[in-house]
């Protein structure tokens, strides 16, 4: 390492996550959420449209010449934070990170860059959601030019223009939406649904090596991930303990009984941990330097604390934390699944052990 | 000028005025403190300029760079780091100018005599007692966890001047004469062999009324300032990565390929991130305290670097196999410092579990980042308003 990773907020981030964070608290209201998430149209297209339209968010990982707002991955990290604090029902991650970075990759991707980080379009990356940077992904059959071939996974499928589909022949495509068939599944976390794509001799454009931009695309979407498992986990803490301040048995709050003081101020320990790993990951993607390794640690450390940090929140509740009704199942849901998404805690320790050389058996 | 390229020119003048090779150790040490160029953050006159504390590393580069003697820091670490600051605080003109000096060059070595037999993490309960006969104080009672106390030239002391109020409102703070006639030091023997720390008995040591620090019943407040300077000095290290107990482990995990188990593996594999990610906070830490912007994250990271330093520790143990079965050296020793990584894992395994209770036990740092950081109220009390005599034990 020749520098010291920067793991602070800078005051331009921290105004873009005021501004993002007053936008959530108008328009993307718990139960909203829950009451859109079990509808036929779980995403929230309008705040995505105030997102990207308006505050001009989808752009930011892209440079200015290529439509983009030449931000970096640490403002990108900032409103995934936000995004997840709010388990807000949009395709950030999925748009305006992960296909946009496998564009990015690609030597023909021209306007249809220019459309993502405009807003004008959403795309998805056609690879399973839980799977790591550097993990095999499935492919579908180029046969005389058509693509034939069903993947299943691909999260926020379901509300996109454009899908990045990887085919056999190491390419990957372009595919209009309406050209294939997105069936919903069901999904653990509601408010980022999966979709099964099947494709029946639809017509694709070649953009470039499939290999290299899913492995960028990945590594990016799992080293950001970490900072919306950051807000998620915060989300959590904070509304926990707001409640156990508040909430009174045997004369006196709940909060002051030392077994649950221990068990939030080590996961506040916990969450100021998965905040410098987040932070690292960020910057080290900003900077291209030592990213491997920051994103590999990031995911490896992030998944546990957030899903703990839901956990925690439910028990704490008490009852009421059990109810659909209470949003603390939508941090439960979407952090379970974030440990699996790109992928699991366990596969970037593996990725470790070779970083860092301390191999298995 | 930049006041870090003021500093170096400064260094420099000191260096040419006192050439390291032709000058005797305590000699620089000395002339650096009369150059204010021992902690910098220091007022001038007490071995600093008034500067901030950030530029300090200046001064240490170039120094160093010329091959200039240090003060040895880690020996003489509980007076620099907790009675430096609370002299600084506390102390009349006269005790900064009588003290602070031998304590920066390290002639003079400080111990605390704060823990009792009766007075751990409740130390506002404690018992020795402090009694006002003229211009002096007539001291009794029995300390204990005092390292150094075998070296030490004088130590910070909190003792019972009024036993009719309630605890917090009845101590008060001293600098104890430890070659007073009536200080007795007794090694303590610890579950790794050797004596790091002591048991003092005090019989009628007797204080001048000078060596006061801040005013009558006023010591609990005073002690704050030591307390929350020991955890600072305790988590605030800075790390290279692979830097802590993650290091020895990891070198033999890569230098001997037969101890490896799939089992050793994945808890390696889990304890390198954690070691990671808690290198990474004190690292975000330290870039905030620099910002002007300290975070609450201090109080956490003893917290962090206990729990780490303890299973690491446990599993080298493992690791070890066969050797993991013997152990370097029971001799009874009374080593000046703590050496983690001199030693083999067993000598880790066992010194660490001290890392979660010197220095605040886990539980009452917990309780701290619960009620100061999480703002949880504190549990019921029944000591608050009890005077001191009254209370149970």
């Amino acid at each position: 390492m020749s520098t010291q990773p920067d793991l602070l907020y800078s005051e331009e981030e921290e105004a873009l996550r005021a501004a993002v964070r007053d936008l959530l608290t108008d328009h993307c209201d718990a139960a909203d959420v829950i009451a859109r998430c079990e509808s036929d149209a779980p995403h929230d297209l309008s705040l995505w449209k105030a997102l990207s339209d308006g505050m001009g968010l989808a752009g930011l990982l892209v440079p200015e010449d290529r439509g983009g707002q030449g931000a970096t991955h640490r403002e990108a990290a900032v409103v995934l934070e936000e995004l997840g604090r709010a388990v807000a029902p949009v395709p950030y991650l999925t748009s305006a990170v992960v296909a946009t970075e496998a564009l990015m990759a690609c030597e023909a991707a021209g306007e249809l860059l220019a459309g993502l980080a405009a807003g004008r379009r959403i795309g998805a990356l056609a690879v399973g959601l839980h799977l790591a940077p550097g993990a095999a992904f499935a492919t579908v059959r180029l046969d005389n030019g058509a693509l034939h071939g069903e993947l299943t996974g691909i999260a926020d499928a379901a509300v996109a223009d454009v899908l990045l589909v990887p085919a056999d022949d190491g390419g990957l495509y372009a595919v209009e939406a309406d050209r294939v068939t997105v069936t919903p599944q069901t999904s653990l976390d509601l408010t980022r649904p999966l979709a099964r794509i099947s494709l029946h001799g639809a017509q694709g454009r070649r953009l470039g090596d499939a290999e290299l931009a899913v492995r960028r695309a990945l590594r990016a979407g799992a080293g950001l991930l970490a900072s919306e498992q950051l807000g998620l986990a915060d989300r959590s803490l904070t509304e926990t303990v707001r409640y156990l301040k508040e909430r009174k048995q045997f004369n006196r709050p709940v909060g002051g009984f030392q077994a649950l003081k221990h068990r939030l101020a080590q996961l506040w320990l916990d969450v100021a941990g998965l905040r410098a790993a987040a932070r690292n990951a960020a910057d080290a993607l900003a900077t291209g330097e030592d990213a491997d390794m920051a994103v590999a640690v990031a995911q490896a450390y992030a998944a546990p604390v957030a899903v703990r940090a839901a956990e925690e929140a439910l028990q704490l509740h008490g009852g009421i934390g059990m109810t659909w009704e209470h949003p603390v199942h939508l941090c439960l849901k979407r952090a379970k699944a974030d440990s699996i998404a790109h992928g699991t805690a366990g596969a970037h320790r593996e990725t470790l052990a070779e970083l860092v050389d301390l191999r298995a058996p | 000028m930049t006041d870090a390229a003021e500093l170096r020119s400064r260094a420099q003048e000191l260096l040419a005025a006192h050439p390291p090779a032709d000058t005797g150790r305590l000699d620089f040490l000395r002339a650096r403190f009369d150059a204010g160029l021992a902690w910098v953050h220091f007022p001038e006159g007490l071995g600093g300029l008034g500067l901030p504390r950030s530029l300090q590393p200046v001064v240490d580069a170039e120094l160093q760079a010329a091959g200039a003697p240090d003060n040895d820091p880690r020996r003489i670490g509980i007076g620099l780091g907790m009675a430096a600051p609370t002299i600084l605080q506390y102390g009349t003109e006269e005790q900064k100018a009588r003290f602070l000096k031998p304590l920066w060059t390290g002639e003079e070595v400080w111990c605390q005599l704060f823990s009792e037999p009766g007075a751990g993490s409740d130390l506002a309960a404690l018992g020795t007692r402090a009694v006002r006969e003229g211009d002096e104080w007539v001291v009794n009672g029995q300390k204990v966890w005092t390292s150094s106390a075998h070296l030490a030239r004088w130590a910070i002391l909190i003792a019972r001047t009024d036993p009719d109020v309630p605890k917090h409102r009845g101590i008060t703070y001293f600098v104890c004469d430890m070659t007073d006639p009536g200080v007795e030091v007794r090694p303590l023997r610890q579950i790794t062999g050797e004596a790091e720390f002591n048991e003092v008995f005090l019989t009628g040591v007797r204080i001048p009324d000078a060596h006061r620090l801040g005013g009558t019943g006023d010591g609990w407040r005073v002690a704050q300032t030591t307390l929350n300077n020991e955890r600072v000095a305790i988590g605030g290290m800075r790390l290279p990565r692979e830097g802590g107990m993650i290091g020895p482990v990891s070198k033999t995990w890569r230098e001997r390929p037969e101890l490896r188990t799939h089992d050793l593996h994945q808890r390696l594999l889990k304890l390198w991130v954690d070691a990671e990610v808690a290198r990474l906070t004190g690292e975000r830490l330290r870039q905030q305290l620099v910002a002007g912007q300290p975070g609450p994250e201090g109080a956490g990271m003893k917290l962090a670097f206990a729990r780490l330093n303890q299973e690491i520790s446990g599993l080298e143990v493992e690791l070890g196999g066969e050797e993991g079965l013997l152990y370097d050296d029971w001799t009874m020793r009374r080593p000046e410092l703590v050496d983690f990584t001199g030693r083999d894992a067993g000598y880790r395994y066992l010194r660490s579990k001290g890392n979660s209770i010197e220095g605040g036990t886990s539980e009452v740092l917990l309780n701290i980042v619960a009620e100061r950081v999480l703002g949880l109220p504190a549990e019921p009390r029944t000591d608050k308003d009890v005077a001191w005599k009254d209370l149970a034990r």
